[in-house]
This record gives structure tokens, sequence and C-alpha cells, in this order.
């Protein structure tokens, strides 16, 4: 191709980076570089590191980002300890040859994976109400009323309770992954194990499971970054409050309080950029975990 | 064949806990579709019941019928997630053909500069996208959201869309080439045919994040001309929130264009995710 010009790649690259890098990498850096600036009355100005002295320094300020930090773990945490140990079960089963309805299964069980943070929110919100009483009498079908309270209202269990809702919502997608990982092993590697005596469970443990692991590695990876930039279902379920007692606040229902402001303060962009900046910082350094602690190390086998 | 791995209590027990799962993920939604077609005190006296006979009611549909403008938010929702896949695709399908098919310096370079994105959220870019739309005087359009969110779906869209056109056959381009077909016939006419189901993977990839969007319409399209199906309801059922037939029916009209898209294109979605999944 040598001599024939070149300018179509330049057309064919242009349009893509130029939206990306005007309306992503762009405004990426320049969140960054906002995060050092202080708003005044007679515009911003350059004032170093303040808004992350403010940020981790001033009482009031410090103790809402590791309220949020804290509770954003915690979200993190129920995710690692449900979603992905369920996920990896549903498609354990499913992938088990010749399991009927197994497509029906799969379907169903993704759907609510596809509905807003809106519907889920306000749905789980009604089927836990006190009012309508859905849960609690089916509880006490159970024999178990006396377990019930109004979970999103207290703020010991407000928390917990929309980690589950969200992994209730999610579920899906570890599942889809584990499903595919599993659907790769060649049949000769599990007949191989079974001429070994390796069956049902004990090739599950001793076989697929070190198979899967790269992907369990990205489902993790996938979780991480997901959670650590939530905020859609604490905003619909709870409001930009993130109630009771900011007991449900995330870093995402933060920076969006901070920089957007609500009722009860005035949005402050560059105390939400510091926000922003501080949140970056902890995707970054696990997507660096991940990429260099995990995925290198992960062995990978080709078949 | 292997009859160790098939004992009939085994698939029993399989199918009893897919079975109850399933009626975990499918309750909440059958609890807000049949409510909502029932009267405030049937929706209360026995919720799980039917709605037949004297318990039907479509008053919570007139209320949202009357008092919100779902169908433009709907329409919004459409004209966003719509514009949007329609760029992922052509400006991503572009770009990936650039890196697949051409050596050229800094190919490489533009590959990563490109992929940042898939680990990083776009939303921490929030308060610069909104300082950028107010001074573009994109700010409360719909194209400020097609814009960002064209952003945000052309890294995986390259990604991915670069996976496949490598596999596109060499002599089959050179034969275009050598019948004097431009580089632009080339992409447009032989590669894109050949890609379409990657196309199709990315477009429902992104489909779903994008209409259930609810930060970005919030911040920077929230007026009432623009807003999309998911903002619309979550400010509606904030209003009705003691009305409990308009925000059942409500939540059911958000539910019902997203359950149709998943029946139609449930295929092709777990096709996607369970083949790029393997990579």
């Amino acid at each position: 191709m040598a001599g024939r010009p070149r300018s179509h790649i330049v057309v064919f690259l242009a349009p893509a980076v130029i939206v990306y890098t005007a309306v992503m990498i762009w405004p990426l850096f320049n969140t960054l570089r906002l995060a050092l600036y202080v708003g005044g009355p007679e515009g911003r100005h350059f004032a170093g590191l303040e808004n992350f002295r403010t940020l981790f320094g001033d009482p009031r300020w410090s103790a809402s980002f590791w309220n949020a930090l804290g509770n954003n773990v915690w979200f993190f945490i129920i995710h690692m300890i449900v979603q992905n140990p369920i996920g990896i079960a549903l498609a354990a089963i499913l992938s088990h040859p010749r399991l009927r309805f197994s497509a029906f299964y799969r379907s169903a069980i993704f759907i609510p994976t596809i509905l807003s943070f809106v519907i889920v929110g306000f749905a789980w919100k009604l089927i836990l109400s006190p009012i309508w009483g859905i849960a609690p009498s089916m509880l006490d079908a159970l024999g178990l009323k006396a377990l019930f309270a109004p979970w999103l209202g207290k703020e010991d269990y407000a928390l917990t309770t929309l980690a589950l809702i969200s992994v209730w919502q999610f579920v899906g997608i570890p599942m889809m992954l584990i499903y595919a990982a599993l659907l790769s092993i060649p049949e000769e590697v599990l007949e191989a194990g079974e001429i070994d005596g390796l069956t049902g469970w004990a090739a599950f443990w001793k076989i697929k499971l070190p198979l899967i692991l790269p992907s369990i590695g990205i489902i993790s990876i996938l979780t991480f970054v997901g959670n650590f930039n939530a905020f859609d279902l604490i905003y619909a379920a709870q409001g930009a409050l993130a109630g009771p007692n900011f007991s449900t606040d995330i870093l995402g229902t933060f920076l969006y309080r901070t920089f957007f402001g609500f009722q009860l303060q005035l949005g402050d962009p560059h105390m939400g950029s510091a926000i922003a900046t501080a949140m970056f910082a902890i995707i970054l350094t696990g997507v660096c975990i991940y990429l260099w602690g995990i995925q290198t190390r992960m062995r990978r086998y080709q078949f | 064949m292997n009859k160790a791995r098939h004992n009939p209590l085994n698939s029993a027990a399989a199918h009893g806990a897919l079975i109850l799962y399933t009626l975990i993920a499918l309750f909440p939604v059958f609890v807000i579709l049949i409510n909502s077609f029932k009267t405030r005190k049937a929706i209360f006296a026995e919720p799980l019941a039917p709605p037949l006979g004297d318990a039907f009611s479509l008053i919570g549909y007139q209320t949202v019928m009357k008092q919100g403008d779902f169908f433009l938010y709907f329409q919004n929702s459409f004209i966003v997630t719509v514009a949007s896949l329609f760029f992922i695709l052509l400006f991503g399908a572009m770009a990936a053909f650039a890196l697949s098919e051409y050596r050229f310096r800094g190919n490489m370079l533009m590959g990563l500069y490109l992929a940042l994105g898939i680990m990083i959220p776009i939303r921490i870019g929030t308060v610069a996208i909104l300082e950028l739309m107010v001074q573009t005087g994109l700010i409360n359009t719909l194209l400020a959201l097609i814009l960002v969110y064209t952003a945000q779906g052309l890294p995986l869209a390259v990604f991915i869309l670069s996976e496949f056109m490598r596999q596109v056959s060499d002599d089959l381009k050179n034969a275009g080439r050598i019948d004097g077909m431009s580089e632009y016939a080339i992409f447009f006419k032989l590669v894109l045919p050949l890609v379409r189901p990657a196309m199709a993977t990315v477009a429902v990839f992104n489909m779903i994040p994008i209409w259930n969007d609810l930060w970005f319409p919030l911040i920077l399209a929230p007026g009432e001309s623009t807003k999309t199906l998911t903002l619309g309801s979550q400010v509606f059922i904030g209003q009705f929130v003691t009305d409990w037939n308009a925000v059942l029916s409500a939540l059911s009209l958000a539910i019902l264009p997203v359950l149709v898209l998943y029946v139609i294109f449930s295929r092709q979605l777990i096709r996607g995710i369970t083949s790029g999944a393997v990579k």
C-alpha cells in the first residue's frame, strides 16, 4: 500500500478520537485540575491542595468522606461474598450437560439486570414497605414474622439491604460470564478427570474452578469499578441524602450532593472535583492491582 | 456417554435450585405488574391476588397519562439511545478498521489510548463535562446526552470491533483494492457487512446502560422537555409517592419497553456476553 495516499486513516480515526477526547478524556483531566482550584466571588483561583486539606482535614468533611468510603467498601464486600458465589453456583448448575430449559432459566434470571435502578429501587421499597405488608406477610407464612423490620428505614440495616437489592439485580452478570467460561472448557479435559475418578463436586473444585479463575478475576474488577462509581440505586431508593442519617451514603451520592448541591447546601464544583479525584485514585488503584497483581500472575490455559 | 455426570437426583436438585432463584428474580417484577392493574383497596387487601373482577382497575394508568408526559419521556429516551448507538457503531467501527487494517506509526499507542476508557468510568469527569456543556450551550439538550454516551461507549466498541475485524480475510479486501475500490468502499461495502454480528453485540451491550442511566440525565438534561424515561419516572414517582396506583402503573410503564426489547434481543445479548467473555 506504500505510495497510496493515507489520509483515509485520519478520516477513519478522527470522529471517534475527537468525541472520545473532547467528552471523556479532556473532562477527566479537567476535573482533576479543577480539584486544585477554589471558587470565590471574583472567580476561581488556584489553591493547590486546599480542597484535599478540607476534605481530609476538616472534621465535618472528612467524617462524611470516610463514612461514604466505609459504606462503599461494605457495599463492595457484600457483592463479592454474595453476588459472585451465587452467580458462580447458578452458572455451575446451568452448565450441566443436558439440563432442560436452561435457556429459559438463563433469560429469566437475567431479567432484573436489564431493569433500571429507578424501577428496582422503588419496586423493592414498595415490597419491603411495612405499609404494604408483602414482606411481613410472606415471612409470616414461613413463621418468621418476628424477623421483619423496616429494613430500608433502619440505620443498621439499610445499607446491607440496598447492597442485597443490588446483588439481586446484578447476579445475572457473573452468572453469564462464568457460564460462558464453563462452556469453553473442552469435554476431553473433563473426561480425562473422570478417568482419574473426578466427578461431580470434585470435578468442579479441582478442574473447573481453576480454569474459570481468570473470569472470576474479570468479574471482581467489574464489580469493583461498578460499585465504586455506583449512585443510581441509592439515589432512587433513598434520595440524595442517602438516608437514614447518611447510613447509605456512598462515594457516588456524596459526590452528587457536594458538586450539584441539595436542599441544605449549595453545589461546589471544586470540592466535587476533589471527591471525583479521590474516586479516580481508588478506581485506578483497583484496576492497577488487577492488571499487574492478578491478571499477569494468573495462569491461562490454552486448549 | 458419561453416566457418572448424570443422575436423576442431581437433576431434580438442579431444577429445584434454578426454579427457586427464577422465582426470586421474577417475583418483584410480577408483584409490581399485577398490582398496577388493581384498585387501591385490592392492592392493600390482597397484594398477591391476580387483578380480576372487582379488583381490576386502570385508575393508576389514567393518573399517569394525565399527569406525566410519559410519551415525551419515552421519545427522548428513544432518540438518545438510538442516536448514541448509531454514533458508537459508526465511529467505533471506523476507528476499529483504521487500527486493525493499517500499519502506521502510533497505531499501538492509539489503541491503548482508546482502551483507557474501558476501565475508567466517564462519571469521574462529570464536573468538567457539566462545565463543558454549559459553555457550549448544550445543557438541557438531548445532544449533550448523546455525546456523553457516545464517548462512554466508544472504548469497548473499538476494542471488540477491532478484534473481529482482524478476522476478516485480507484476500477479500485486496481483491476489492485490485478492482479499484476506494478504502471507504472497502470499509462500508466489504467489511461492515461481515462484522454485523459483532456490531449487534456492541449495540445490545450499550443499549441497556444508556436507556437506564439516571446520572447524566439528572445532571445534564433535567429540563421538562428533555427528561428521559428513567429520569421522568424517577421524578414522577417521587411526586406521587403516596398514590400507590400511580406509582405502580408508572413502574410498569417503565418496565414494559425494556422487557419487550429484552424479549426481542435476549438471544443476541446472551450470545454477546457469552462470546465476549472468553477472551
